[in-house]
């Protein structure tokens, strides 16, 4: 499988890793050009969503990717990724609430069922929240009753950080 | 390592590929969020400015950084001078996003740096060298970013430190197991963090550049070195035209390998900062914490 890693800004290397690790070729989509390369998945980092909407345009990324999106294009996006979604692109029926858990103090990690494993470590830093969803949109976990991950048509979205998890298992010495 | 730690680790994460933005009013903020900064620093002077002044430099005040935190939605982060516990817990209490225990201010304690391992929020703090860099990590920092001499407009510095700070990491990645107690002393660092350097190449958290920073080319060639972010400080609202400026300078961190796109981004931007040449100054703001 070959995934492009939007690549404007945020933590892309990271994205880029956690696809590399179940098995995916990746390459970083920075600019124009790099779309005409051939992928099946985009992934959305994490990172500032005002900065990556404002380089989407700048770059003249956003037509492209949003055309490429609608006709199904399968995509993974967490946090920042899925504000653009919601917001920018509007391909994603939910209703976003940004910096919904206040300013960094309030990043916090959870544990919660995520894809079939109840001890999934969640981690939302200065993370949105998800304040509704259209009808036929599926929900695959949540946080005091309210949705943190979704599944719509080709779209899958997150307001943590699974790609995050690899680092950490790294880090834990340290 | 504590999950706040880790947290405030990911949040620099997140800001990574980015450009941080010195701003001193709600409106600089909102230029410099309209304009791609993936955070901004609160400041009642920018360094050119603090610089020219002259006298005591000191944390900025609470209700001027909290109109820069209502004026935008992006990380605020804002400086307390180094070793200032008092200071750094009044921006804890105003929920900043990020401390900068910065040189840029004038030192509070001219040999120790806070315990940042005490604070929940997050930390970012200068290193001319991997040994400093380490020193700092050891002691809290979540983030690092160079010293180069700042409200100079002169990058020469921060090239220095970026420069040496990659190429002491390559020779660690190069030794062997058993030379790293020896590597630990020689770096003054801490043996652990030496151990990770070694084991990964890089440093444990984000790493951006500092200092002199004032067009795209220089943000491109900090990129270049190794840096994954740049800060820019005096830069942008001492130039001719902010706004234009500033959004050059975020898209040449994103594209820094394009020359072409580089051209056409540095073309017509007005004057920059008038800059002065970091060895003709006489207040060396990098040499204050070590």
């Amino acid at each position: 499988m070959k995934t492009g890693v939007l690549a404007v800004q945020g933590a892309f290397a990271e994205m880029s890793a956690y696809w590399r690790a179940k098995g995916a070729d990746t390459f970083e989509i920075r600019q124009r050009r790099d779309l005409e390369r051939d992928f099946d998945l985009l992934a959305l980092p994490g990172g500032e969503s005002t900065v990556q909407g404002k380089l989407l345009n700048d770059l003249g990324l956003f037509g492209p990717l949003k055309e490429r999106i609608e006709h199904g294009l399968p995509v993974f996006a967490v946090c920042a990724g899925l504000i653009l979604l919601a917001d920018l692109f509007k391909l994603l029926p939910v209703t976003v609430k940004r910096n919904a858990y206040g300013r960094q103090l309030g990043s916090f990690t959870t544990v919660g069922m995520w894809d079939g494993h109840p001890g999934t470590k969640m981690t939302f830093i200065r993370a949105p929240a998800i304040t509704s969803v259209a009808p036929n949109v599926e929900v695959l976990s949540t946080f005091n009753g309210q949705p943190t991950s979704v599944k719509w048509n080709n779209i899958t979205a997150f307001t943590w950080h699974p790609e995050l998890q690899l680092e950490k298992q790294n880090h834990k010495k340290y | 390592m504590d999950n706040r730690q880790e947290l405030n680790r990911n949040l620099a994460q997140m800001l990574k590929g980015g450009v941080i933005m010195d701003v001193t009013t709600p409106e600089q903020a909102k230029i410099a969020e309209a304009a791609g900064a993936c955070a901004v620093m609160a400041l009642e002077r920018i360094p050119a400015d603090i610089r020219a002044a002259g006298g005591v430099s000191r944390m900025s005040d609470p209700a001027m950084i909290k109109g820069i935190q209502e004026a935008v939605t992006i990380p605020v982060m804002a400086k307390c001078r180094i070793g200032h516990i008092a200071e750094a817990r009044i921006l804890e209490a105003i929920e900043i996003d990020y401390i900068d225990e910065s040189e840029v201010l004038s030192p509070a304690d001219d040999t120790r740096h806070i315990d940042k391992t005490k604070f929940a929020v997050p930390f970012v703090c200068g290193a001319r060298d991997l040994g400093e860099a380490l020193r700092r990590i050891g002691e809290g920092a979540t983030m690092i970013r160079t010293k180069g001499e700042p409200g100079t407009g002169d990058v020469v510095q921060a090239v220095r430190h970026m420069r040496k700070m990659q190429s002491e990491i390559r020779r660690v990645t190069s030794l062997r197991e058993d030379e790293l107690y020896e590597a630990a002393k020689e770096l003054a660092a801490p043996l652990d963090l030496v151990k990770y350097v070694h084991a990964n190449g890089k440093l444990p958290v984000v790493n951006f550049a500092a200092g002199g920073v004032a067009t795209p080319a220089d943000a491109a060639l900090m990129m270049e070195l190794g840096a994954e972010g740049v800060f820019v400080g005096s830069g942008i609202f001492k130039s001719g035209d902010p706004a234009k400026r500033a959004a050059a300078i975020v898209q040449a961190v994103t594209n820094w390998q394009d020359a072409k796109l580089l051209a056409k981004l540095s073309e017509n931007l007005g004057p920059a900062m008038v800059g002065i040449n970091a060895d003709e100054i006489e207040t060396i703001m990098e040499e204050r914490g070590k």
